[in-house]
C-alpha cells in the first residue's frame, strides 16, 4: 500500500554568506512515500513560486547518488536518516505521518554558506589541487598490464576511492575536520605503486592545505564514518596518520 | 547551403591518423604559453582536454556550471570504458572494436572518426592506471574485463559499477594538478551564454556567474565546447538535473550545424517511472545484463495478476516466463545492443505483458545467476546497483526480481564537427557527448567514456595545433572589442526578456509538458504523423513559455529558475529540431524508429540509398526553419547490412 503523509517542514533560509539567516515553517499535504526527499522540495518550491515567493536554494545534480553536490542536514544528520545514501536518495517512505522535519545546510567555518541551503564546498578541489594526484602527463605511460597489483589492494584503494566529495564527513564532525575526505585519496594512491613514488610529498602538501583552509583536528569519534554515503572507512585516517607520520620522520 | 569538408585524411583506415599526426601543423612551446584556450565542461572530454592541454604548456580557462569540475555527469556513468586491449586473448582488436561500433551505430558514423576512436582506446586504459584509477583485477593482479552488449569478446574495463566516477576522477585529478601548476584557471559555478565571434573566427564566451549573477567575458584563441547532451529535453532522463544543451544551441545560432538531432538513445535497464512529481530516472548499468535475465509473463492472465498484486513474480513458473530477448535474439540474448533491447521492451508493454502498476516495466531476474554463483559473486560484482535500487523502491533484487523499463540516457546527435574535431566555425570545437562524430544512430554500452577521454587526451590535443599554428601572431584577445559588447548586450536582452514575462506558470511545469510531448511523439516509436503533431505542440509550449512563464528574484543575484529557465527556452528549440530530423529521415536507423519503416519481424530498416548522410541542420533565424545539409557517409572499407544479433 502506497503510504501518504502529511508534513511540517523547518527549513534555513540565508539571502547571503554575510547575513543572518533564520528557519521559514512550510505545511505540505499528501506527499507519497514514494517521492525522494529532493522531489518533495520541488513540490514545496513550486508551490512557493505560485505564491510569488523565492524558491529554497539547494545543490542538487546527479539525483542518483553520486556526483556529490546534494548537501542537506536533516533532523541532525547530514543526508538525513537512512544509511549509506546520499540526500537525493533518501525517500519520504522513512518519515511518518505529522513529522516535523528540519532541514539545514552543512555547517562548517570552510565551507560558507551560499544561500540557503547551498554551501562553498571548494575547499575540498584546494585540497586536491595541492597533492591529490600522480604527477603524470598525458601520453608516455606504460601499458597498464605493466605493473601487476594484488587484487586485495585494488580493491582497498576502490573502497577508498569511492569517496563523493559530498562533505558529509566535515558536516558530521563536531570539530569540522576533513580527515576521512583527505585521508580517503591518500589511501587510495598510497596503496597503488603508481601512487606510492610521491606518498610521501602528497600527505604532507594535503594535510598542510586542510590545515591552511580552517577544518579542524581529528579526535577519532567516528561521525565521519557513520555518516559518510558511500561507507569510507575511518580505517583510512589510521593509514593517513601513518603515512604521515612516515613522512615527517623521512624529513 | 554550407560546403561541409569533413577533412579526412587519404589513405588506408589503419594509417590515416598516424598520417595526419605526422603531416599536422604544431605549436612550439614558446608559443604555446602565448595562445589562450577556453574549455566549457569538465566532465570526462573537457576535463582530461583541459588537463592535457595545460600540460603541454597553453594558458587553459575551464568553465563548469557545478560547485566543482569534479561533478560533472560523466560521474554517474557506471559500467565501464572499451578498449581493444585483446587482454582476454578472445579474438579482440582494433578493427573489431571499429567494426562494432561502425555496426552499432547502424552505419551512420564516420568510418576515419570511429577507427580513430578505436585505435587510442587501449592508450586511454594506460593513462588512467597510471593516474591511479583503481580498476577491477583479478587474482593474478591483471586487469579484469566484462563484456558489453554489442560485442562478443570481453573489452570492458570497470571499477565496480563506479566507473565514470573513477575514470572523471582521475581526469580531475590530472585538471587539478594544472590547476595547482597555474597552467588552468578554473571557473566553477559559471555557466557560458553565448559565444563570441571576430572576424568569423571563436575569440571568446559570454558567462554568467551563477553565484553573484554577474554576466562576465572572457577571450582566447580557440573555444572548445566539452558540455555533454542535450537528453533532458525529455524532461525525465538518466542525465543530472542541471545538464542541457544550451551551449550546442548558442553555437548553433552563430553558424556551428546541429547534427542529427533526431538521433537519442533510449537505455533499455532504468528505474521505471513511478509518480508526477518524479524528477529523473535512474540507470541500472547495462553491465547487470551480463548475469541478469529479462523477461516477461507468458500469459497475459499472469501479467495482469501481477500489476494488480495478486501475483508475485517468484510464483511464476519457469515454463510461464518469455525470455523474449533470448527467444528473439538467441546469438546475442540478453546483450543486444540498447536501442533493441528498449524496442524490444516497448514491444511486450504495448501487447499487455508489462508488469508493476503502470504496466510499463519488464523483469531483470538473477536468481538463475544467484544459484549459479552464489550469492557473494552476485554481490561482489553488482552490490551497490542492487543497493541502489533497494534504496529507491524498496525491493531486494536478490530475492525479487527488478523491474526496468527503457529511457532517454544519451544523445548521439549534437555539433557538427570535422575530423579535427572543428565545428564549422573556425576555433570552436566540440568533443565528447556535445558531438556528433562517433557513434553513428546508436551507441554501443561502455563506448560513451572511450569517446570522452579519446577526444579529450589523445585527439584535441593535436588537432587543436593544427589551427592553432597559423595564430600565433595574434596577441591576446581585448574584451573590450565591440563584439564582446555586443555579445554581452544581446545575452542580457535576453535574460531582461525572460524576466520580463512574469507569466503563471513555473519553468519546470513547461519542462515537464515538453518531455510529455516529446517521449510520446518524438521517443521509442515515431511515426509522421506523431513527429508532425510533435511540431505543432512544441510552437505551442514555446509560445506559452516565451509568455506566459514565471521567474521570481532577480536576474542579478544567484536565481535557480532563471538558470533553468534559460536551458528549458534551448531544450524546446531542440526539440523542435528533434521532430524536424526526424520527420525527414524516412527510414529506422539505431536509436531513430520509425514505425512505418521495419522489417515483417520488427527490425529497425534503413535506407542506404536514401539516407546514408549526416543531417547537419543550419540556423536561419528565430522563427524561421533550419536549412537542411547533408554530410554524405561513404562506407569505403566496411560493408553495409542489415543488423543481425540472432544468429
Amino acid at each position: 500500500m502506497e503510504k501518504i503523509i502529511n508534513i511540517t517542514l523547518k527549513v534555513w533560509r540565508q539571502k547571503g554568506p554575510k547575513v543572518k539567516g533564520d528557519f521559514e515553517t512550510h505545511r505540505l499535504e499528501g506527499i507519497s512515500g514514494d517521492t525522494s526527499f529532493l522531489e518533495m522540495l520541488d513540490i514545496l518550491n513550486e508551490q512557493l513560486i505560485h505564491e510569488g515567493k523565492e524558491p529554497i536554494v539547494f545543490d542538487n545534480d546527479c539525483r542518483e547518488g553520486i556526483c556529490g553536490m546534494c548537501s542537506l542536514y536533516i533532523n541532525g544528520h547530514p543526508h538525513g536518516p537512512d544509511d549509506l545514501i546520499t540526500t537525493c536518495q533518501l525517500h519520504m517512505r522513512h518519515f511518518n505521518d505529522g513529522d516535523t522535519i528540519t532541514v539545514e545546510p552543512w555547517r562548517s567555518a570552510a565551507f560558507p554558506i551560499v544561500r540557503d541551503l547551498m554551501v562553498d564546498r571548494y575547499a575540498f578541489d584546494k585540497i586536491i589541487q595541492a597533492g591529490g594526484y600522480t604527477s603524470v602527463n598525458t601520453g608516455g605511460v606504460p601499458d597498464a598490464n605493466a605493473i601487476p597489483i594484488p587484487k586485495v589492494d585494488a580493491d582497498e584503494a576502490m573502497d577508498s576511492a569511492s569517496c563523493i566529495g559530498c562533505g558529509a564527513c566535515v558536516a558530521a564532525c563536531k570539530n569540522g575536520s576533513a580527515m576521512l575526505f583527505v585521508s580517503a585519496k591518500v589511501s587510495q594512491l598510497a596503496l597503488l605503486p603508481q601512487g606510492r613514488i610521491e606518498a610521501k610529498a602528497r600527505v604532507k602538501a594535503m594535510i598542510a592545505k586542510m590545515d591552511e583552509l580552517g577544518f579542524g583536528n581529528c579526535t577519532n569519534t567516528r561521525a565521519c564514518e557513520l555518516e559518510c554515503p558511500k561507507g569510507v572507512s575511518i580505517s583510512n585516517i589510521a593509514r593517513l596518520n601513518r603515512e604521515f607520520l612516515t613522512a615527517k620522520f623521512n624529513d | 547551403m554550407i560546403k561541409l569538408d569533413a577533412k579526412i585524411p587519404k589513405g588506408p583506415l589503419a594509417e590515416k591518423w598516424a598520417n595526419y599526426k605526422d603531416h599536422q601543423k604544431l605549436v612550439n612551446p614558446a608559443n604555446k604559453r602565448r595562445l589562450d584556450i577556453i574549455v566549457v565542461g569538465t566532465g570526462l572530454a573537457g576535463a582530461s582536454a583541459a588537463a592535457s592541454l595545460g600540460e603541454l604548456g597553453f594558458n587553459v580557462l575551464s568553465f563548469c556550471i557545478q560547485d566543482s569540475p569534479r561533478r560533472a555527469h560523466s560521474i554517474a556513468a557506471q559500467g565501464g570504458i572499451n578498449a581493444a586491449k585483446n587482454y582476454q586473448n578472445d579474438g579482440d582488436s582494433v578493427y573489431r572494436l571499429f567494426y562494432d561500433t561502425i555496426k552499432g551505430g547502424d552505419y551512420r558514423a564516420r568510418e576515419a572518426n570511429v577507427y580513430r576512436l578505436a585505435e587510442v582506446s587501449g592508450n586511454i586504459i594506460d593513462q588512467c592506471v597510471a593516474q591511479g584509477v583503481p580498476f577491477a583485477r583479478e587474482y593474478g593482479g591483471l586487469l579484469d574485463n566484462r563484456s558489453f552488449g554489442g560485442a562478443q569478446v570481453s573489452r570492458t574495463f570497470y571499477a565496480k559499477g563506479q566507473t565514470g566516477q573513477q575514470l572523471l576522477l582521475g581526469a580531475y585529478s590530472a585538471l587539478s594538478r594544472q590547476i595547482h601548476n597555474g597552467n588552468v584557471k578554473m571557473h566553477t559555478r559559471h555557466e557560458m551564454l553565448d559565444i563570441v565571434i571576430m572576424d568569423g573566427r571563436a575569440r571568446g564566451i559570454i558567462t554568467r556567474n551563477l553565484v553573484t549573477g554577474e554576466i562576465e567575458r572572457y577571450a582566447a584563441h580557440a573555444v572548445i565546447i566539452a558540455t555533454g547532451g542535450y537528453g533532458n529535453v525529455f524532461y525525465l532522463s538518466t542525465n543530472a538535473m542541471n545538464s542541457n544543451g544550451s551551449v550546442a544551441m548558442q553555437v548553433y545560432r552563430k553558424g556551428a550545424l546541429f547534427a542529427n538531432p533526431a538521433y537519442a538513445q533510449i537505455h533499455p535497464t532504468c528505474i521505471p517511472v513511478h509518480g508526477d512529481y518524479q524528477s529523473k530516472l535512474t540507470l541500472m548499468s547495462e553491465s547487470l545484463r551480463n548475469d541478469g535475465r529479462i523477461w516477461v509473463p507468458k500469459k497475459l492472465e499472469d501479467a495482469k495478476a501481477i500489476r494488480e498484486g495478486n501475483l508475485k513474480p517468484t510464483e511464476i513458473a519457469e515454463e510461464d516466463r518469455d525470455y523474449y530477448l533470448e527467444r528473439r535474439y538467441p546469438a546475442f540474448g540478453n546483450l543486444v545492443p540498447r536501442d533493441v533491447a528498449s524496442r524490444a521492451a516497448k514491444e511486450r508493454c504495448d501487447a499487455g505483458y508489462g508488469v508493476a502498476t503502470t504496466g510499463l516495466a519488464v523483469f531483470l531476474d538473477f536468481s538463475e545467476a544467484i544459484k549459479r554463483l552464489g550469492k557473494k559473486t552476485v554481490e561482489e560484482r553488482y552490490g551497490n546497483l542492487f543497493q541502489m535500487y533497494e534504496k529507491i523502491t524498496a525491493d531486494n533484487p536478490y530475492e525479487t526480481p527488478m523491474m526496468i523499463y527503457p529511457a532517454i540516457h544519451y544523445t548521439m546527435g549534437g555539433i557538427w564537427v570535422d575530423y579535427e574535431l572543428m565545428t564549422t566555425i573556425p576555433g570552436c570545437f566540440s568533443i565528447g557527448e556535445a558531438n556528433f562524430s562517433d557513434h553513428g544512430a546508436n551507441r554501443l554500452g561502455a563506448s560513451a567514456l572511450m569517446q570522452g577521454l579519446a577526444d579529450g587526451y589523445f585527439v584535441i590535443p593535436y588537432t587543436i595545433q593544427n589551427y592553432l599554428a597559423d595564430q600565433i601572431q595574434v596577441k591576446h584577445i581585448n574584451t573590450d572589442s565591440p563584439e564582446f559588447v555586443e555579445a554581452e548586450k544581446a545575452v542580457r536582452e535576453r535574460i531582461e526578456r525572460l524576466m520580463n514575462i512574469q507569466g503563471e506558470r513555473s519553468v519546470d511545469s513547461l519542462h515537464k509538458e515538453l518531455g510529455h510531448v516529446m517521449w510520446e511523439y518524438v521517443g521509442m516509436g515515431r511515426t509522421k504523423a506523431s513527429l508532425e503533431k510533435a511540431l505543432t505542440r512544441i510552437k505551442e509550449i514555446k509560445k506559452e513559455f516565451w509568455s506566459n512563464v514565471r521567474i521570481p528574484g532577480e536576474a542579478d543575484s544567484l536565481n535557480t529558475e532563471l538558470e533553468k529557465a534559460l536551458r528549458v527556452a534551448d531544450f524546446i528549440d531542440i526539440g523542435y529540431l528533434m521532430a524536424l530530423d526526424g520527420l525527414n529521415r524516412n527510414e529506422s536507423c539505431g536509436g531513430h524508429f520509425r514505425e512505418e519503416y521495419q522489417t515483417p519481424d520488427g527490425e529497425a530498416l534503413r535506407d542506404d540509398a536514401r539516407y546514408s548522410y549526416a543531417s547537419c541542420w543550419e540556423y536561419k533565424g528565430e522563427d524561421k526553419d533550419p536549412v537542411l545539409n547533408k554530410e554524405p557517409l561513404d562506407y569505403e572499407f566496411v560493408q553495409r547490412q542489415q543488423r543481425n544479433y540472432k544468429s
